[in-house]
């Protein structure tokens, strides 16, 4: 993989032109700046070798990039190194810093100063700061870095103007006069004076690329950064101490296991009932049902049997029983559009709350039992609402064993939003016990998993280190533009899929050669999983998408413990082809290779292992039982070939680092 | 004394990071050594978390043990 390596890679994006760059800690506010020096007009660009995306825009004749949040430039993981790429090729950087957290954010702000790259400070969320007792001076902060500095309140559009106006006054600030003398020796080899800094600072990438045997002084660099910024924040900023509000005390509540847990409990029941209950059952009994169903699909059939024939081979296809026209149209907007709309209203509201780096911090003991640690809850719960998307998310995790973990967990165990509707459809009219049923089967697939490849993979996973950023109230209007925003990426992205999937069942339905597959699939699907035939239509259409698989299994006719088995076994079929298109950019073409056979592998085994013990004990507790004690076996087996992990201390936080 | 083996309330010195690169991102949090931070939280068997100022961050139970402090009165 290229990135691993960390080689800076020269981007296309704004070629030739002045490229203004912001670049700031997470959770600062960077997007609304973003916003509003660009408007409307944002393009979206893949980063070179990787799926992460750089957003994009014009500012009068500047080309204004974003970047993802980082606490400092050099290669940690892949979100630092493709921010810390942009940067170094910046002509201008807009730092934005957080009021309160000015200690943390201004190692950044003297980092990027270092590199000698012109620089604009926006010191947003002063009110806040305000509110909480903090004072700062912002004409003794200018002094001290040197640069222009603006105090703003970027969401209620204060100090943008400013900021605007400070822009052509940005300039290289005072630099640490020792180190710009030994950055100008190394800048000689290098391309800029950035690359020659984090050369200095040990990043390997840089390093390797440029072949630089000096020795590296990231310590004595990253100390003397440090008390430079304690001596700063100190003169510039005045404290007043004030007592715990109640958004600090519902924030320990949240990471307290004792109150924690059944808040986090409260949410996903609260998430269950919303999404799954009200969104599943009205909301789209109504899109669905009345609307598509009832008005659009007649209404399309209406029109074109006046020029196709219903019984031609163009008829069938189109508006025949997977039609390109009907059933794809249907099943995109009536059915999954209105349950992704819900999940990522969802999700987004969580994530503006703060309360997911809470959620790592509570789960991170157990996620270390599956050779990860609290930081995956993060992909691990997006997944829920896309694979895809929280595939790309794994980026954020540290080193490569757990990135292959995650993927592997989310592609195999992890319904996505649109497949969890018809799945909870589906279970809604059955008994609870066979609901509980496939819950355990798939958690007990996701547990044995995960730590049989914590055993296998060599290595050992790193620990977690996560910032927990105050607790806010979400900004309803922020919100709606991020679930707008994405479900119109879902809606971009499902609908070529789907019509891919319906038109190659058309095909096949009119050729004759369905029923010929569901004959030869016959012994699998019929003898071993104890499913009707026609499941096996589902196999096919899950083989694009998982929840159109799934829809299809909602028209079927199935026994309680059939719906089960074919639920489950769907669920570990392969990921969708977006996502299976993801993981063979994300990962090796190999290792993709491996995973996505292997989720067939798994699927069938245990949806073919499961429907054998329920033919055998006819009974949901002992299945379930059986089925738990094979994984157990399984684990323990795991346990006993594969050696015992050993040192701790010896692995570094670093990708490049954590596979050697 | 580990920040592992800490006990919730309490304010601590940072007096040593054991591996290289805990120590850079501990120097970038604010957090590194001859740092005092206060002792919010300590989830049972997982991980610590403290808070410097405004500022609270999750360390996990291994990396704690890593870290060695000294108890601040």
């Amino acid at each position: 993989m290229t990135t691993c390596h960390g080689a800076p890679i020269k981007l296309d994006i704004g070629k030739g032109e002045q490229k203004l760059v912001l670049a700031g800690n997470p959770n600062v506010g960077k997007s609304v700046f973003f916003n509003h020096l660009t408007g409307m007009y944002v393009d979206v660009s893949n980063y070179p070798g990787t799926t992460l995306d750089i957003s994009h825009g014009r500012y009068k004749d500047w080309v204004v990039m974003d970047t993802p949040g980082i606490y400092g430039l050099s290669s940690f993981n892949d979100e630092e190194r493709i921010a810390r790429d942009v940067i170094l090729q910046a002509d201008k950087v807009l730092n934005i810093v957080n009021a309160l957290h000015l200690e943390r954010d201004l190692f950044l702000t003297r980092q990027i100063i270092d590199t000698g790259v012109p620089v604009v400070v926006a010191v947003n969320m002063v009110d806040e700061a305000k509110r909480r007792g903090i004072q700062i001076n912002f004409d003794r902060l200018q002094e001290e870095l040197g640069v222009p500095v603006i105090p703003s309140v970027a969401v209620k559009g204060k100090g943008l103007k400013e900021v605007e106006a400070a822009l052509p006054q940005a300039c290289t600030g005072r630099v640490n006069q020792e180190l710009a003398a030994e950055i100008d020796t190394v800048s000689q080899t290098t391309a800029n004076r950035g690359e020659a800094l984090l050369a200095l600072e040990g990043d390997e990438g840089i390093r390797t690329a440029y072949g630089i045997s000096q020795k590296d002084k990231r310590e004595e660099i990253y100390l003397n950064r440090r008390e430079c910024v304690n001596e700063i924040f100190q003169s510039v900023v005045t404290e007043t101490t004030q007592g715990a509000n109640f958004s600090t005390k519902l924030g320990y509540w949240m990471v307290r296991p004792i109150t924690g847990i059944p808040i986090l409990a409260a949410v996903l029941y609260f998430m269950y009932q919303l999404i799954g209950v009200w969104v599943a059952g009205d909301v789209v009994g109504f899109t669905e049902e009345t609307i598509f169903q009832g008005y659009y699909e007649p209404f399309v059939r209406g029109i074109l049997t006046g020029f196709i024939s219903p019984d031609s081979i163009f008829g069938q296809i189109l508006y025949g029983e997977f039609g390109l026209v009907t059933m794809t149209v249907t099943y995109v907007l009536g059915l999954l559009l209105p349950l992704v709309v819900a999940f990522y209203f969802f999700l987004s509201t969580l994530e503006d709350s703060g309360y997911l780096p809470r959620v790592a911090a509570l789960t991170d003991r157990v996620l270390n039992y599956i050779g990860l640690n609290g930081r995956a809850i993060i992909p691990l719960i997006l997944g829920f609402g896309c694979v895809t998307l929280a595939t790309i998310t794994t980026r954020l995790l540290a080193s490569e064993r757990e990135k292959r973990i995650a993927i592997f967990l989310l592609g195999l165990t992890i319904p996505c939003s649109a497949q969890l509707g018809v799945i909870t459809g589906i279970l809604a009219s059955i008994e609870p016990g066979f609901v509980l049923m496939y819950v355990l089967i798939i958690l007990s697939i996701l547990i044995a998993v995960g730590m049989i490849m914590d055993r296998v993979i060599p290595g050992r996973s790193s620990d977690l280190l996560i910032e927990l950023p105050p607790i806010r109230l979400p900004r309803l209007a922020n919100v709606l533009k991020k679930t707008g925003i994405k479900s119109f990426a879902f809606v971009k992205e499902a609908f070529p899929l789907f019509a891919l999937g319906s038109l190659l069942i058309s095909v096949l339905q009119v050729s004759g050669a369905l029923n010929a597959l569901q004959d030869a699939l016959a012994p699998l699907t019929v003898g071993w999983l104890g499913l009707p035939k026609e499941s096996a239509n589902v196999f096919i259409m899950g083989l694009v998408r998982r929840d159109f698989g799934a829809a299809g299994l909602a028209d079927m006719t199935l026994a309680p413990y059939q719906a089960v088995v074919a639920l489950a076994t769907i669920t570990l079929f392969v990921p969708c082809v977006a996502s299976v298109l993801v993981i063979f950019k994300e990962r090796s073409k190999k290792e993709a290779l491996v995973m996505w056979l292997s989720t067939w592998v798994i699927a069938f085994l245990v949806g073919g292992v499961v429907a054998q013990l329920y033919a055998h004990f006819e009974q949901i507790y002992l299945t379930v039982a059986a089925f738990a004690g094979l994984m157990a076996l399984l684990v323990g087996a795991s346990m006993l070939f594969s050696r015992r992990k050993t040192d701790v201390s010896a692995q570094s936080a670093s990708c490049c680092h954590s596979e050697q | 004394m580990t920040l592992a083996n800490s006990v919730k309330g309490q304010t601590v010195c940072i007096a040593g990071i054991k591996h290289p690169m805990v120590r850079a991102q501990a120097i970038r949090f604010g957090i590194s050594e001859g740092e005092t931070v206060m002792i919010q939280e300590i989830i049972p068997a997982g991980p610590v978390i403290v808070r410097k100022k405004h500022q609270e961050l999750a360390i996990g139970r291994k990396m704690a043990e890593d870290i060695q402090i000294t108890l601040v009165n």
